[in-house]
C-alpha cells in the first residue's frame, strides 16, 4: 500500500485517499466553440505517461481535499504533492535519492 | 517449414523413445533489415494477428517483435476466463466471434490450449444485478448468445461450494450462466500460435523492444528502430496492451487509454472442488480451479495508473474476503502467488482495433481487464484490418473516432468488473 503525502495532512495510507486521474487538464473556457475533435482531447484523451506523472488525488477519508501529486509510474514512488492551484513543481535531477 | 505433428500417436511415441526426438516449437530468428508487416507485442493478439496474416491473407514476410518473452504479459498473467455475454449489439458479436474460434482452436492450430467450455455463471446480490442481468440474458439471446437466468437454488446445483445462506453480508439473489463460457490455457494459445506463425514463416524475435516509430515525408510508416537495430516496414500493428499509450506515442498518436495494475493470485492445488467459473461484479471476485488444482482467483485494478506490474496487497484482500463469504470451504487454504499486470482501460471499456491517423499504423488496444477472452477474434479482425487497410465489419464500430464522433459503446456495466 502506498503512503500519500497529503499537502494538508501529512502522510497517509492509500485507503484513505481516491484517485483523480490526470492533472492539470484544463476545462476549455468556451466549449461551444470547439470542434468535436478538441472536445475528445480534452473529455477522453490522456498522457498515460511512464515515467513522472502529474495527477489529482482527494483525500476522501480524511480532509476530504484535493491535491496535484507527482508521482514515477515506473516504481510508484511520490516524488512532490501539492496544492490545486499551485504550479506543478520542476524537480531537480536526479529526482530524489536513487532507489 | 514442416513442424512435428502433435497427436496421440506422436506423443505415445515419443514418450515411449524417451522424449528425445522432439524439434523446437519456432525457430529464434535474427531479425531482417525489412518486412511487409511487423507486429509489436508478442502477446496472443500479437502472435494470432501474425498467424492470420499469414494464413488467410497470404503476409508470410511478418515479424513479431516482443519486447520480453513472448506470452510474459498480460498473456501469462490473466485468469483465463472466456465468455461473450456483453450486452451491446457490437460487442456481443464481436466477443461471440471470438468464442466461436476458441471452440474449435486446438484443431485448427494442432495444439491443445485446453479449452473449457465449463460455464461462466455471474451472480447477482441486489435488485439492481437482477435486473442488469435479466436485462443482458434477454439482450443476448436476442443477439443468438446463450446466458440464462438461474435462481439460487439451481445456481448451488450449478456450482456446489457456493454459499446461498440468506445471512451473509450479500446474499446470492440468483445468477446469470452462459454454458459456453470457460477457461483455457493461457500460455498454450501465445505458444500456440507462435507455433503455427513460425510454420508459415513469420519470424518471431524476442527481447526485441521498439524504441522509435520512423516516417517518411507524407507520414507514412516505414521503419522502426529496435534494440536490435532498424527494420523496415510499410505496415505496424501495434499489440502492446498497457504500453499502448507509450508506443503510439512514438508516433505522435494520443489515445483514450489510462493503464492501470490488474492483480490476480492462486492457492496451494487441491483436488478438484470447483466445476465452473463464477464472477462476482458486486462484491467483486472471479474464481475458477486450474487443471493442476489451483483455485485462480482475479483481483480488481488498483486505484491509480502505474506501470510496475505490481499492485497493493489491499486489493487482493478485499477479493478474499468476497471468496471466503460466498465460499466458506475455501478460508482455510493458503494463496501461493500473486502477480500484477498493465491493463489498458477506454472510457468505454470496449476495446479499440482499427487504423490509426498514421498512415500504414494499426492498433488493437483498450481491452482492459478482458482481453484474453478475446485473443482469437481479436487476432484474426486485427489481421484483417491489416491487410486490408479497413475494418471487418465487426470491428468497424470499434475504432478511436468514436469517441470524438460520440457513439460510445459503454460496456462499464457489462464487464463484470465493478469499475
Amino acid at each position: 500500500m502506498l503512503l500519500i503525502d497529503c499537502p494538508y495532512c501529512g502522510e497517509r495510507p492509500e485507503i484513505e485517499f481516491a484517485y483523480g486521474g490526470e492533472a492539470h487538464l484544463e476545462r476549455p473556457p468556451n466549449p461551444a466553440e470547439l470542434d468535436d475533435q478538441r472536445w475528445a482531447e480534452y473529455l477522453y484523451m490522456r498522457s498515460n505517461t511512464k515515467g513522472v506523472y502529474a495527477e489529482r488525488w482527494r483525500h476522501a477519508r480524511g480532509c476530504g481535499r484535493f491535491f496535484n501529486a507527482l508521482r514515477d509510474t515506473t516504481t510508484d514512488r511520490f516524488l512532490a504533492s501539492y496544492k490545486v492551484g499551485e504550479p506543478r513543481p520542476q524537480l531537480s535531477p536526479p529526482a530524489g535519492p536513487a532507489a | 517449414m514442416n513442424k512435428q505433428k502433435f497427436s496421440a500417436f506422436s506423443l505415445l511415441w515419443r514418450g515411449l523413445s524417451r522424449h528425445r526426438s522432439w524439434q523446437a516449437q519456432w525457430r529464434k530468428p535474427q531479425p531482417k533489415p525489412s518486412y511487409d508487416a511487423l507486429i509489436i507485442g508478442g502477446g496472443g493478439h500479437g502472435l494470432g494477428a501474425a498467424y492470420y496474416l499469414a494464413q488467410e491473407h497470404g503476409l508470410t514476410n511478418v515479424a513479431v517483435l516482443e519486447k520480453g518473452w513472448i506470452g510474459g504479459g498480460n498473456t501469462g498473467r490473466n485468469t483465463t476466463i472466456i465468455r461473450s455475454n456483453y450486452l451491446f449489439d457490437e460487442s456481443a458479436a464481436l466477443y461471440d466471434h471470438s468464442l466461436k474460434l476458441w471452440e474449435n482452436l486446438s484443431q485448427r492450430l494442432n495444439y491443445n490450449v485446453m479449452f473449457s467450455p465449463r460455464g461462466v455463471m455471474m451472480l447477482a446480490h441486489t435488485v439492481h444485478d437482477i435486473q442488469v442481468f435479466k436485462r443482458h440474458v434477454h439482450a443476448n439471446r436476442c443477439n443468438g448468445v446463450d446466458n440464462e437466468w438461474l435462481e439460487p437454488p439451481q445456481a448451488k446445483a450449478f456450482c456446489p461450494p457456493l454459499n446461498i445462506e440468506e445471512n451473509i453480508r450479500y446474499p446470492v439473489l440468483g445468477a446469470a450462466l452462459q454454458r459456453r463460457g470457460g477457461t483455457a490455457r493461457h500460455d498454450a494459445v501465445a505458444w500456440a500460435y507462435a507455433r503455427a506463425a513460425d510454420a508459415l514463416g513469420v519470424d518471431i524475435i524476442e527481447n526485441c523492444e521498439v524504441t522509435a516509430i520512423r516516417r517518411d515525408s507524407e507520414g507514412r510508416v516505414q521503419a522502426l528502430e529496435t534494440t536490435r537495430g532498424p527494420i523496415a516496414a510499410r505496415k505496424v500493428g501495434v499489440a502492446a496492451a498497457g504500453h499502448t499509450s507509450v508506443v503510439l506515442g512514438m508516433a505522435g498518436v494520443r489515445l483514450p487509454l489510462e493503464s492501470y495494475p490488474l492483480q490476480a493470485l492462486v492457492s496451494e492445488p487441491v483436488k478438484p472442488i470447483f466445476p465452473c467459473v463464477v464472477m462476482s461484479n458486486t462484491i467483486h471476485a472471479y474464481i475458477s480451479q486450474s487443471d493442476k488444482g489451483e483455485l485462480v482467483i482475479g483481483a480488481g485494478t488498483d486505484a491509480y495508473t502505474s506501470y510496475t506490474q505490481r499492485g497493493a496487497l489491499h486489493v487482493n484482500a478485499h477479493t478474499l474476503d468476497a471468496i471466503c463469504e460466498l465460499f466458506p470451504t475455501f478460508r482455510r487454504l493458503r494463496m501461493m502467488r500473486n502477480w500484477g499486470g498493465i491493463v489498458d482501460v477506454t472510457p468505454d471499456r470496449s476495446p479499440i482495433i482499427a487504423k490509426t491517423p498514421v498512415p500504414g499504423l494499426y492498433v488493437n488496444c483498450g481491452w482492459g481487464t478482458g482481453g484474453f477472452k478475446a485473443t482469437p477474434g481479436a487476432a484474426h479482425l486485427f489481421a484483417w484490418t491489416i491487410a486490408r487497410d479497413e475494418p471487418h465489419p465487426l470491428n468497424a464500430p470499434f475504432t478511436i473516432e468514436r469517441f470524438r464522433d460520440g457513439r460510445l459503446i459503454d460496456e462499464a456495466a457489462a464487464a463484470a468488473v465493478a469499475h
